[in-house]
This record gives structure tokens, C-alpha cells and sequence, in this order.
């Protein structure tokens, strides 16, 4: 029977099929962080089981960290705590710990790609959403529960109900100024923030085929920002290329084989998925989120959206359109901006830099805004100083700060104030969010260099016609 | 009961690891229930990232929905429901797609340390939905028709009972007597009948994970 890359790589990992019931579903790789875990591992002492395959977990603090002086004790005792009980956990069970100033350290969806954990046809989890990141490798990647990082550690698998299949095709030559980012905000405005819900999704088509690992790894992250539990595209050269010689990724022998089964993961000609929806990649303009949910952006030069046209009740429209201090109607273009962060498992890759670079370059940073630029990890850090990116943004009115997750979820003391404006590559723009009361915006890493040479909401495509 | 070979498993399983109980058991709720009619509730509104610093599952229910709570100072919001003394109960009734974002397990704790034993929706989320089984909140998702008639009983009488039974699958609005069935797994089903999570049915399963293994492609 004919199959889509989902089907083969899930059905190989399925260890037991339950009549009326999830399939009992092996996984490869677990990652684990410090605010997911602690009670994972106080469940497993409780019930006095340990760990069934140690050297199938790895574990890296981000959420909890610092973004400057990651040298000092960490000041916040409840922040420290938790970095604590992730070394001590990780010590007592034998798996591997990337804490606060390992050279490996860093967002957990950026380091376990950079350090090949991250591989084709591998099923991994981890307590976080975004796990659906790695799904760009042509793996089943999904975020899970704290009782589900205990199951993993317990047993190295869940139960989960198999999900229903969609695809989602885009063709045409992306647009200048049009990044993966802005791919993925235009497929969420068009599917809402629960369209893809129940449904584990393959991105195909080739405006997919011609991205970068980076560029597939923020469309496939994006995923769970429409309902979907992940995404995945097929591998190919790209993936094999980036994955090959990596610290965890197999080696010899190994290597051989792993590479035949890479071959056989895409979907079959005449496979059926539950739904299939197609876009013209040329179609898509540099997006913005102008509401409190990930759905509700649009193409920069568009108005706001009246309530007639907009998704959800009228009630929780207004509301959040009251929230972020905007009106229907209304352009985005021009609106002040006070904060910008670069960075996230959304997009703090060195793409993402070299794309924000790229239009900051011979300009200056805006004298009333505050940007935080926030590696994904220590390998995107160095890569930034060798590349003389730092120089140009240094030149620039610019500085770098260490690697986390950062002001993404604001867990640390990167907060934007209640009331403030920012336009932020991360995922949500949840209220609050990045901080009490503080008001986000989303959008890519050239939206965001626009945003923090102008001080103002701003096409980039105004500016970087001349770089074309 | 439904008497199956997941439950026979589990069951020796929680005997022979002499383990008590992962949750209460829940069959049948009768309670009032607070209305909550928002669309897209996110878990950064279930509990904001900053209050999940905490290495135990304990004291969550105090910052269920913070920020829709409680002002910068900490006095309550007086227009926020939870604030509002005229509703109560063990029954959370939400607007469609309760509990999007992140996989915080928090949000499913906050709920239940609040007390809430049930989550009523015309659409979860799926992490969150996951999370609530795990613990033992119900999810019960109902018709959006069902769930406007939910929000106005409620609106009409705050003390409008609700019964939710999991033996049948049914959720009644007691004082008309109107009710819905609801999907549930058999499997989940059961486990919350019996108080049983999944770590037990996956323990007792454990060789033939470990021989599993031996045979993947990585």
C-alpha cells in the first residue's frame, strides 16, 4: 500500500497497536530542558523506576538562562534551582547535560540539529512545542507533556493516537525580501491557529526543495502555531549534506545504512493524505502579525483586517485588537516600534543573522529602540564573529547577546514592559507573551533589521531594493 | 467497565509495582461551572511562562490565567470571572480552541490546583487535551451549538448544575434536562475510570520495548 514519508517513519516506530487506543510508539531521540523535566524525573523517583536508555536523552537549560554574564551565578534562586535539578538529574540517571556554559549549551532546537541528534526518519520528542522544528529533517518531531517525558525516560515511548495526514504545497519563486518566516506566517494567516489541528503536516513543493536547512527547520517549527503537532519535509541532498559528519550522526558502516533509509523517506507517488491545500509561492509578500494569535498576520502592505473578515467570535477580536492598541482597518506601516529581538528556535540560526545583517549593513541602529540579538547557540555565536557579522553590526549601533531562548517567552529578566511595542522573530504573540502587557509583533529577521534602522514598523523591500 | 487487555496490564502492573493511584478516579461530576467565552485561550493566559520556574507540581492554581486575574499590583481584576463570586464549580467552560500554544503540562496542573475536575469546549488544542487526560482533567468536547446553550444556561442561572458522566459519555444541563455525548478513547477512557495513567501500561510492556529496540533503522 502506497505511503507518505509520515506513515513510513511512524509505522516503523510503532512497537504495539492498541485496539481502541494510541499506538505504543518508540522514540529515538528525547530532549529534554529545565522547565519541563524537574517533575518528569520527581515521578520517576516516586514510583522508583529509572531511566530505560540514557544515551537517548540529552539535555540543554535555555528557557531559564541568562542572555548576558552566563560566567556569573545565576541571580534568580528559583531560575537556579531549576538549571540545579536539570544537572542533578541528568547526573544521578547518566544522560548527557549541556548546562550554562558548556560549549554545547543552547536552544534546545538549535543545538540538537548543530550536534546531529536531529535525523532523518527519527521519531523525536521533547517537553516543548517547537520541537516540531525538526521535522525539516524529514523526522517525526513533536512537542509533548511533562507526563510524557517521564513516560519517555520510563520507556523511551508514548502513546499517542496516529494523526490525521494533510500536505501542504507551495510552488513559485519567492518574492525579494520573502524568507521561510514570512512562508510559514502566510500559511498560518491562511489556515488560522487551529486549522491544522489533529493533523501531523508535510510541506512539499518547491519553494520548500529550495531552502536552506535553516529555512526549512523555521517552517517546520512554525507548525504547531496552526494546531498541527509537527511537520516535516522529505530529505534530500540539502539534509544529507547538513546532517553528515556530525557529532551524533552516525558514522561508517552505520552511516551506509542510515543513508539507505534515508533514501526511502518520501511519500509515495499515489499516496492520500486527509487534506491537501497548495499556494503559489510568488503570491507571498514579508508578513507582520498585527493581533494575539500567530493567525492573525498579513502581507506588510495590508490593512488590518475588519472583524467581518476576521477569524473567531467578534468579542475576541476586539479584545485583541484592543490588547495590542490597533484598529480595523488600519495600516501597520509606520507604527512605532520599541523593542526588536532577533533570535528564538524560530529564528536564531546564522541565516537569520546574516539576513538581518545584510540590511542593517552602512545603517544605523534607531536612536528610541531596544534590540536584543540572541544567538540560538555557541556554534551560531561563533559562526556570527567569524562570518564579520559582528564587525558590520558593531559598526552598525549593534550588540550580541549570549544564547537562550531569551525574550521569546521572557522566563528570564529579557522582558519587553507592559505597553511596549516589539517586532519579534519568535513564534507568539500570545498576550503578555514576551512580558507583562507587552504587545508583539511577528515577523521575519529582514522585518525585523527594517524595524530597528527605522524605529518604525517598515517594508523592508523599501529598503533593500538597492542590495538586489 | 470496558474489561480489556490494556486494562488487565495495567492493573498487574500498578499491583505488582505496589504503586498507588497516578490520579483520582472519575466517573460522574455534578457541579456548577464558570463561564469562560473566549476564543484561541492560550496557555501563556493558563499560566504565564514566568511562573514556571518551579521544580514541583505544587501551588499553580494561584496563577491560573494571572495576568486576566490580578493587576501589576496583585489586586484582583474585578470584571474577571474568576474574580466574580456569582460563578463557581468544578466545570471550566471555555471558547473554541482552548489551550493552544505551548506544551506546558503547568497549564493542565493550574487548572486542576485551581480546582476544575472538567474543561468544556467546542475545540482543544491537542497538546493541551493530551496534558488533561494525563492528569485527570476531562476534557469534554461538545458542538458549538451545545456549547452557546452551555454559555447561556449559564448566563441565565449562575448556579446552573452541569453533570458530566464518563461512563457514558454524556454531558447533561440538568435543568432542562438537554445533554450531548461526547468522544473519548476507550483506552483513556478507561484509564481515568480506574485512575491509571500511561507510565503503568507502558511498564508492564517493557521487554517487549527492549526487544524493539534492538531492531530500528538508527
Amino acid at each position: 500500500m502506497s505511503k507518505t514519508l509520515f506513515d513510513k517513519v511512524w509505522d516503523t516506530h510503532v512497537v504495539r497497536r492498541i485496539e481502541g487506543g494510541p499506538d505504543v510508539l518508540f522514540i529515538d531521540r528525547h530532549l529534554i530542558h529545565e522547565v519541563t523535566s524537574p517533575v518528569a524525573f520527581l515521578g520517576l523517583k516516586s514510583r522508583g523506576i529509572s531511566v530505560l536508555y540514557p544515551d537517548r536523552t540529552f539535555a540543554t537549560a535555555d528557557h531559564n538562562t541568562p542572555t548576558i554574564n552566563q560566567h556569573l551565578p545565576v541571580e534568580d534562586p528559583l531560575s537556579a534551582n531549576q538549571l540545579k535539578a536539570l544537572e542533578s538529574n541528568s547526573n544521578e540517571y547518566g544522560i548527557s547535560h549541556w548546562g550554562l556554559g558548556h560549549q554545547k549549551n543552547g536552544i534546545v532546537h538549535v543545538v540538537g540539529p548543530e550536534y546531529g541528534i536531529t535525523q532523518p526518519g527519527a521519531t523525536i520528542v521533547c517537553g516543548d512545542s517547537h520541537t516540531s522544528t525538526h521535522g525539516a529533517f524529514g523526522a517525526i518531531a513533536f512537542g509533548i507533556g511533562t507526563s510524557e517525558v517521564e513516560m519517555v525516560l520510563a520507556s523511551q515511548c508514548i502513546m499517542q493516537p496516529k494523526p490525521k495526514k494533510m500536505r501542504i504545497n507551495v510552488n513559485g519563486k519567492l518574492g525579494v525580501g520573502v524568507t521561510p518566516k514570512d512562508v510559514a506566517l502566510f500559511i498560518i494567516s491562511q489556515l488560522t491557529t487551529s486549522g491544522a489541528t489533529g493533523y501531523f503536516v508535510e510541506y512539499a513543493g518547491d519553494v520548500f526543495e529550495n531552502m536552506s536547512m535553516e529555512g526549512r527547520m523555521t517552517v517546520c517549527n512554525l507548525s504547531i502555531e496552526m494546531g498541527a503537532r509537527g511537520g516535516m519535509i522529505a530529505p534530500d541532498e540539502t539534509t544529507i549534506n547538513y546532517v553528515k559528519g556530525r557529532e551524533f550522526s552516525p558514522k561508517g558502516e552505520a552511516w551506509d545504512k542510515a543513508l539507505a533509509w534515508y533514501k526511502t523517506l518520501k511519500t509515495d507517488a499515489d499516496a492520500v493524505f486527509d487534506k491537501e491545500l497548495t499556494f503559489d509561492g510568488s503570491a507571498i509578500e514579508p508578513m507582520i502579525t498585527y493581533g494575539t494569535n500567530p493567525g492573525m498576520g498579513m502581507g506588510i502592505s495590508h490593512d488590518i483586517p475588519d472583524a467581518a473578515h476576521a477569524e473567531g467570535g467578534a468579542t475576541t477580536y476586539a479584545k485583541s485588537l484592543n490588547y495590542m492598541g490597533f484598529s480595523e482597518g488600519e495600516s501597520m506601516i509606520g507604527k512605532k516600534v520599541d523593542f526588536v529581538f532577533v533570535g528564538s528556535c524560530t529564528n536564531g540560526r546564522i541565516e537569520d543573522f546574516r539576513a538581518f545583517t545584510s540590511l542593517v549593513k552602512g545603517k544605523h541602529k534607531a536612536d528610541d529602540v531596544t534590540v536584543w540579538l540572541v544567538p540560538g547557540s555557541h556554534i551560531v555565536e561563533a559562526q556570527i564573529k567569524e562570518e564579520g557579522l559582528l564587525d558590520i553590526l558593531t559598526e552598525a549601533g549593534f550588540s550580541l547577546r549570549q544564547p537562550g531562548c531569551s525574550a521569546c517567552l521572557a522566563m528570564n529578566d529579557d522582558k519587553v514592559p507592559a505597553g511596549k511595542y516589539a517586532v519579534s522573530t519568535s513564534n507568539r504573540n500570545f498576550e503578555g507573551r514576551q512580558g507583562p502587557g507587552s504587545r508583539t509583533m511577528l515577523a521575519s529577521p529582514l522585518v525585523a533589521a527594517a524595524a530597528a534602522v527605522t524605529g518604525v514598523v517598515t517594508d523592508p523591500r523599501t529598503l533593500i531594493e538597492e542590495l538586489v | 467497565m470496558v474489561n480489556s487487555e490494556w486494562s488487565k496490564a495495567t492493573k498487574k502492573s500498578v499491583k505488582s509495582n505496589n504503586n498507588k493511584m497516578a490520579y483520582d478516579k472519575f466517573n460522574i461530576l455534578r457541579s456548577t461551572a464558570v463561564p469562560l467565552p473566549i476564543e484561541n485561550v492560550d496557555t501563556d493566559q493558563l499560566i504565564p511562562a514566568r511562573f514556571l520556574k518551579a521544580t514541583e507540581r505544587v501551588g499553580f492554581g494561584d496563577n491560573l490565567f494571572r495576568d486576566w486575574r490580578y493587576n501589576a499590583d496583585n489586586t484582583p481584576k474585578k470584571d474577571f470571572v474568576l474574580n466574580n463570586p456569582v460563578y463557581s464549580g468544578k466545570i471550566l467552560v471555555g471558547g473554541k480552541n482552548f489551550g493552544s500554544g505551548s506544551s506546558r503540562e503547568h497549564a493542565a496542573w493550574a487548572v486542576y490546583d485551581y480546582g476544575f475536575r472538567c474543561v468544556v469546549s467546542s475545540f482543544f488544542a491537542d497538546i493541551f487535551r493530551n496534558n488533561c487526560l494525563n492528569i485527570g482533567v476531562l476534557p469534554v468536547q461538545v458542538s458549538p451549538e451545545f456549547s452557546e446553550k452551555i454559555f447561556a444556561a449559564i448566563h441565565a442561572d449562575p448556579k446552573t448544575e452541569i453533570e458530566v458522566s464518563l461512563s457514558d459519555q454524556t454531558i447533561t444541563l440538568l435543568a432542562t434536562g438537554e445533554k450531548e455525548t461526547f468522544e473519548i478513547s476507550p483506552y483513556k477512557k478507561d484509564n481515568m475510570l480506574n485512575g491509571f495513567d500511561d507510565i503503568d501500561y507502558l511498564q508492564s510492556i517493557k521487554t517487549e520495548i527492549e526487544e524493539f529496540a534492538l531492531n530500528l533503522p538508527l
